[in-house]
């Protein structure tokens, strides 16, 4: 467990802003207690500064997990968000997708979004940015990539796709084993 | 064995099972048993008398005539006689004709229904019936009546073929109101007499019964031998395993002669490992525990699944609007019981519960009710420092973060790392995020870190409160994996306490939980505990249900206040076989001899050495 170099910060708050935006801020100066991010074995955490404290008392080869999971880095020192952030993101989310009740489960198979299953979508949102999605109750079901602006969406017909699908719920049934 | 793969087996419910449904089972099969002994001997009784009077007695008659067998002729013979050789006893104070009306309706008809119950064809119990309906209407309606009656009586005589009340019915037509009051009179005499004789009858039979009973044998060593070769049908092991408990139950009375109860329990505890696919080692271990028909019960409730339930994550949702969303999914489901808040049983389901939005985006989580108790045991407050020491697949873990409204610190610990990938995958899924993962033998705990607010201990075990999940369980584990988990656990047990500051402001306990039911490793390691750490001492687990712990066990015995930890039991609480102890502890330091002894990691260490920095 290690706090993270510059270069890692730089590719993970790069990554992070695509989907939070500015609200990376938040996450860090929080009203009731300090949070950190560690690297520990490639992946990075989420954790409160006395909990990362205290763990200090566990070793390197024994240590699992602490805190919340935010993704990994990749060999190419590429950053890949995990959907055991997703909590997180759907809290800061800058832009946000809503899909229909019958729009969800295909989404939690793991497919893309198309347009015919769009409930809701935050207006002004641009092409290629990271979004939140959701069902109708405001449950958070996972995030993508958006693949048209808000504007572009209503021209596209309805089996046209409109949110890239990055990670989702299912994840945590289909790819337990890769994902830990 | 593997007696239970038989699927024959599945529609023999054992007695217990009969007489968990209806009520009273061992009685209803003896009242079937004596009735139809009872019956055999009146026919028997009946027949003789027929010989014995022949054709003296009317009364002999109709019983003799009932079996439909016998040729018409014969039946009607004593009709015929009855005005020529006339009556003997009672008869003799009336006059004329009215001794053979009072007589005819009586013995005939007394006895027929009894006979016919069991000898006569359809035709003839139903015209049976009939009559005992005139036979309301003899006593009871005007003559006009009567004399109705009569003639359909004949009639159906005639079709049913019980020609032995003709004799009654030629008679009837000559009833009076002047002698009607005698009749009645009469009438009920005969049967106060005939009650009595059949109760005489029944308690005859009754010792008849009974002594028939007892004569069950142990089958003989040469048996036991052969049957090792070709074992018997699980329909007979059923019904010798019945008839032992019934001969155990009521020892005195039922014994063999030359058997002693251990020759029972040993055919008992054969036939059982049989039937039920149980190792011997374990049979024994199991039936130590309870009586025979308890053991039976608990055998049985191994074999039916428990319910599915789920925990609702309270982190992210309430319990109210999780059933909503199931039930909206046509999942039936209700609350687990009154103990908890946070439980649901799943009734059936159309959809797969592990699988739903709502189960992957962590608003519930599949729990065994029984892992709900030791939590609610350890009752962990925020701001707290808690440690799971075996925590895998994280369903208490959770739990614990819900309770603690995800402040504080939860460490879960797991010393096995395959299954730390699914406890992490729980935690992330239920937004857990004041929980570290770690992976260390728990007996390396206090060293690692202490000074835990409370330490949570469900230790590795035998399995043997969840057989029903694990039927392995019955046949894979033998002597040696019970004094290997025994040791582990007392190893366990004596790290999680020291684990514990006992300085702590709100906690400074302890849970100790199994999910066996064996004394080995529940009762004896807590006791074990206590004489190895007199620090701690056992309290009140907080829940208000579940049988306490023994106190002595087979010549053991435990500290009084074993009595305060709790054991749950399938077949009586309808969850898993289940342990929990709750201990306080009230010091850090431990006196051995003289000598004030600071266990390794324990908070008051850690402000020991700074005192002396």
């Amino acid at each position: 467990m290690r706090p993270l170099t510059d270069d890692e910060t730089k590719v993970f708050f790069e990554k992070l802003t695509k989907y939070i935006g500015r609200n990376i801020i938040h996450l860090i100066d929080r009203p009731d207690e300090p949070y950190c991010f560690r690297l520990q074995k490639d992946r990075v955490y989420y954790v409160s500064e006395s909990i990362m404290r205290k763990t200090t008392a566990i070793g390197r080869q024994n240590l699992i997990s602490l805190g919340v999971c935010f993704g990994k880095f990749t060999k190419t020192g590429k950053f890949r968000m995990h959907i055991t952030a997703l909590p997180s993101l759907a809290q800061y989310a800058k832009y946000k997708v809503w899909v229909k009740p019958n729009g969800e489960m295909p989404f939690l198979y793991g497919n893309h979004v198309v347009k015919a299953h769009i409930g809701r979508v935050t207006e002004d949102m641009p092409e290629h940015q990271g979004v939140v999605i959701f069902n109708m109750a405001d449950v958070p079901l996972g995030f993508g990539v958006s693949a048209r602006s808000t504007v572009d969406m209503r021209k596209v017909d309805p089996t046209g796709i409109a949110v890239f699908h990055q990670s989702d719920n299912g994840e945590y049934l289909r790819e337990e084993d890769a994902l830990f | 064995m593997g007696g239970r793969n038989n699927k024959r087996k599945q529609h023999l419910p054992l007695p217990i099972e009969l007489e968990k449904v209806t009520g009273k089972v061992t009685k209803a099969i003896y009242d079937k048993m004596k009735h139809d002994q009872v019956r055999d001997l009146k026919k028997k009784t009946a027949a003789l008398k027929q010989s014995a009077t022949g054709s003296g007695r009317k009364r002999a008659a109709p019983a003799a005539a009932q079996p439909s067998a016998t040729p018409k002729k014969q039946k009607q013979q004593p009709a015929k006689r009855k005005p020529a050789a006339k009556p003997e006893s009672e008869e003799d104070e009336e006059s004329g004709e009215e001794p053979v009306m009072a007589d005819g309706p009586d013995g005939g008809w007394d006895n027929a229904p009894l006979e016919s119950d069991s000898e006569m064809g359809d035709s003839d119990a139903e015209s049976l019936d009939e009559f005992d309906s005139d036979d309301d209407h003899v006593t009871q309606q005007p003559l006009s009546l009567l004399s109705d009656d009569s003639e359909e009586e004949d009639e159906d005589e005639e079709d049913g073929g019980v020609e032995s009340y003709d004799e009654f019915d030629s008679d009837d037509e000559q009833v009076t109101f002047r002698d009607m009051e005698k009749r009645s009179r009469k009438l009920d005499e005969r049967r106060a007499e005939d009650a009595e004789m059949a109760d005489m009858e029944l308690q005859d039979q009754e010792q008849a019964v009974t002594s028939e009973r007892e004569v069950f044998e142990l089958p003989s060593e040469a048996q036991v031998e052969a049957e090792k070769e070709a074992p018997l049908d699980l329909t007979q092991v059923q019904m010798r395993i019945q008839e032992i408990i019934r001969v155990l139950n009521n020892f005195s009375d039922l014994r063999g002669p030359s058997h002693s109860r251990n020759d029972y329990m040993d055919q008992l505890k054969r036939d059982m490992c049989f039937y039920y696919g149980y190792n011997e080692f374990l049979m024994e271990k199991l039936l130590q525990l309870f009586t025979v028909s308890e053991a039976v019960e608990f055998f049985e409730a191994n074999e039916v699944a428990r319910p599915v339930t789920i925990r609702t994550n309270t982190l992210k949702t309430r319990r109210r609007d999780l059933a909503q969303a199931l039930i909206n999914r046509g999942v039936n489901l209700d609350p687990i019981g009154k103990w908890t808040k946070v439980g649901l049983t799943i009734f059936d389901s159309p959809v797969p519960v592990g699988a739903t939005p709502e189960y992957m985006a962590g608003h519930y989580m599949i729990q065994a009710a029984s892992s709900f108790l030791p939590v609610m045991a350890l009752g962990p407050q925020e701001n707290e420092k808690v440690l799971d020491m075996s925590a895998a697949p994280g369903g208490k873990t959770t739990y614990c973060s819900a309770l603690m409204k995800n402040t504080g610190m939860m460490v879960a610990n797991d010393a096995n790392k395959e299954r730390e990938k699914a406890l992490v995958a729980n935690i992330h899924r239920l937004g857990v995020s004041n929980a570290i993962v770690c992976n260390y033998d728990g007996r390396e705990f206090p060293k690692v870190m202490g000074g835990f607010d409370r330490v949570l201990l469900d230790a590795p075990c035998s399995g043997t409160g969840v057989i029903s999940k694990d039927a392995s369980v019955k046949t894979n584990k033998g002597p040696e994996d019970f004094s290997m988990l025994t040791h582990l656990q007392k190893e366990l047990i004596l790290s999680a306490i020291d684990s514990v500051n006992a300085d702590s402001a709100t906690g400074g306990f302890i849970v100790y939980s199994t999910c066996s039911v064996t004394v080995d490793e529940d009762e004896a390691v807590v006791n074990y505990a206590l004489s190895k750490r007199p620090n701690v001492r056992l309290v009140d687990t907080g829940l208000d249900f579940g049988r306490p712990g023994f106190t002595s066990f087979r010549g053991q015995a435990f500290h009084h206040s074993l009595a305060l930890t709790r054991r749950f039991y399938p077949h009586a609480h309808n969850m898993d076989g289940f342990f929990v102890a709750k201990f306080k502890k009230t010091s850090n330091k431990i006196v051995v001899g003289d000598k004030q002894v600071v266990p390794v990691g324990s908070g008051a260490k850690l402000k020991q050495k700074k005192k002396k920095n």
